[in-house]
């Protein structure tokens, strides 16, 4: 496995924001993006949760495993209301405070697209992250429409979905908003740096999280890191930014812009249940969509 | 439940906010299986156990090494997948 050479001030400065005693699964990848989140902004952030994982993890009444201010607003609504929260601070003059949009990508890709629509066509001064764990996770693993190729769901049991994974970045690219990114929680370096520069950038800024879910994916607690860098280290994930019209390669995804860096894709789907039931024709479908999307890149790049 | 009042006193003049606190799922330390041993000898102080643990259980300092709330740690392995020098083991609980 390579190693991203951690700099020491991440790790001080990510202290004490997520408490101990959250109720997500073991190996969750949503606590572990809320530090990154932690180590940029500190409790001056106030999340906006629609119905998702994170719901259940923040936990019931009196208590709230993050030291920060948490909205919980029904599923359609997160960046509706997120937008309405970035107004009425900007109005009482607080400029402090960044307002953060946190949903799933049932939240976003499927319920969520029109408020999601709406707030970066209004261009509020907020940043939407979408956590994406490819699957609604938090009702029992039901199909998304951000669910890659063929991977197996509780509504798709049989052959795996037959579709290709919804691309919500290159939808909101084509919204013209100032930012648009895609982290990994592998690179928690490369998501500090963009989260660092959504923050300097006034408007409506939005990051696309890639999240392995151990429950959902059906692989061992401990490979939720190692899954995430596999991702990228064959290609199907690529990290990227958008702003000044051009897409900008992160680092770690620079060397495998050339297809003989990649690893082999199976790889990355023999450690998931979730794809035990792919045949050869499957990875190769697979792999086509993996190169069209490489194809966009370097075509806008 | 039947006949019992639930709410004794009513919530007119206080609005439920909930408030920062830990272990909001109680001690989640109960839900191992699987319990992390650093090796400080090994341990290298790179940091990434400390990045990566889900439930920021792990504290490392330069001085001391790591150390592991055990209490709260839920034993999912994911230190010992990161560790760059073998130096967390994961030893089954009793």
């Amino acid at each position: 496995m390579a190693q991203t050479r951690p700099k020491p001030p991440l790790p001080y400065r990510m202290r004490d924001i997520v408490l101990p005693g959250d109720a997500a699964c073991p190996g969750c990848p949503i606590p572990m993006a809320w530090k990154v989140l932690a180590a940029v902004f500190r409790d001056k952030m106030i999340l906006v949760i629609p119905a998702c994982c994170s719901s259940v993890v923040v936990g019931a009444y009196p208590g709230n495993s993050i030291k920060a201010s948490v909205v919980h607003v029904a599923f359609a609504s997160a960046a509706a209301v997120a937008s309405g929260i970035a107004e009425a601070l900007k109005k009482r003059g607080v400029n402090d405070v960044q307002v953060i949009a946190w949903a799933g990508d049932g939240g976003t890709a499927d319920i969520g697209m029109a408020s999601l629509s709406g707030a970066a066509e209004r261009n509020h001064d907020m940043i939407y992250i979408m956590y994406d764990n490819e699957a609604y996770m938090n009702t029992g693993i039901q199909r998304s429409s951000s669910t890659p190729f063929g991977a197996w769901t509780t509504t798709t049991p049989i052959i795996g979905k037959t579709e290709h994974k919804k691309d919500v970045a290159r939808i909101m690219i084509a919204h013209g908003v100032p930012y648009v990114a895609t982290a990994s929680i592998a690179y928690p370096h490369d998501f500090y740096a963009k989260l660092q520069k959504a923050r300097r950038i006034r408007g409506f800024k939005f990051i696309h999280l890639h999240a392995p879910c151990p429950t959902g994916w059906r692989f061992d607690p401990k490979y939720t890191v190692e899954i995430a860098k596999l991702a990228v280290e064959t290609g199907l994930w690529i990290l990227y930014e958008y702003y000044d019209g051009k897409i900008h390669l992160s680092g770690p995804s620079r060397p495998y812009m050339d297809p003989a860096k990649r690893k082999p894709v199976e790889e990355y789907l023999k450690l998931q249940g979730r794809f035990k039931k792919m045949t050869p024709e499957k990875i190769e479908e697979i792999k086509k969509y993996a190169e069209m999307y490489w194809d966009w890149i370097k075509r806008h790049m | 439940m039947a006949g019992q009042d639930l709410i004794i006193e009513p919530i007119k003049y206080r609005v439920p906010l909930s408030r920062p606190e830990k272990g909001v799922a109680g001690k989640t330390g109960f839900w191992r299986t699987e319990k992390p041993v650093v090796d400080k000898e090994k341990c290298v102080k790179c940091w990434l156990c400390e990045i990566y643990c889900p439930v920021d259980v792990i504290r490392v300092e330069p001085e001391t090494g790591p150390t592991i709330d055990y209490d709260y740690c839920k034993g999912c392995g994911v230190c010992s997948n990161v560790c760059p020098s073998g130096a967390i083991t994961m030893v089954p609980e009793e």
